[in-house]
């Protein structure tokens, strides 16, 4: 199992009717710096990504037993939404904005309470995107 | 099988069933002259590892499954083991640091 970032969705109407009804997601496989390690690839979804969300993902296989379906064919599947994971350095930091269990990531996301907005703030943090 | 670090906790609170309680952890795999050079995998426990230990990891899908006895379970990195101490050509290469602390009990 590795991590990865959701960078985009794939819209593929005509497929493998096997791949009926499954998200596909862009998916950038990570190392544990979150630097981009290996090339982009197309993956399926059971945990609720949405862009831009730290994802645990497996290859293989196990991409297909990951799947409520038998068989999907597919060899890469989103099977967890990161909430936590130690750097390199072994800082703890929080990775993307928690979500409730189960929440769409159509929903929008809360706003960032006053809290959140003054951790962005450290001097480590990427500066703030406009909106 | 490789030797690898364990860097720290992953917590992923929107996942596969089959995650459900289970410890995740991210680890590095190990040269022998103990450099960290990856990559970097997200490995299931079975030891109670924590930051810092050097354990064996397991990454092969049918083995991973035999040892979580599900046929079924989306996983292929398993940490298995616990590395005391690797010996190489009569000399120890890589060796854990004792704990302050002891090992919590063996997790599921």
């Amino acid at each position: 199992m590795r991590l990865g970032r959701i960078v985009g969705r794939v819209v593929a109407t005509v497929r493998a009717k096997d791949l009926d009804g499954e998200k596909l997601l862009l998916l950038q496989p990570l190392d544990a710096r979150r630097e981009p390690a290996g090339a982009t690839l197309v993956a399926c979804d059971v945990a609720q990504s949405g862009l831009g969300d730290l994802v645990l993902w497996v290859g293989g296989r196990e991409a297909a037993l990951a799947l409520p379906r038998s068989f999907v064919p597919v060899d890469a599947t989103v099977v967890g939404h990161v909430e936590q994971a130690p750097d390199v350095s072994g800082r703890e930091e929080m990775a993307t904005a928690p979500r409730p269990r189960n929440a769409p990531a159509s929903e929008p996301r809360a706003k960032r309470s006053a809290e959140q907005d003054a951790k962005r703030s450290l001097p480590r943090a990427p500066p703030k995107r406009k909106r | 099988m490789y030797l690898a670090r364990v860097l720290g906790a992953v917590v992923t609170p929107v996942q596969h069933p089959f995650f459900d309680g289970r410890t995740l952890l991210l680890v590095r795999r190990l040269d022998l002259d103990g450099a960290e050079r990856g990559p970097d995998r997200v490995a299931v426990d079975r030891v109670g590892a924590g930051e810092g230990d050097l354990v064996l990891v397991l990454e092969e899908g049918n083995s991973a499954r035999q040892i979580v006895d599900d046929g079924k379970a989306p996983l292929r990195s398993v940490v298995v083991g616990f590395v005391d101490e690797v010996e190489v050509d009569g000399r120890i290469a890589l060796a854990n640091e004792p704990r302050v602390t002891p090992r919590p009990e063996r997790s599921r």
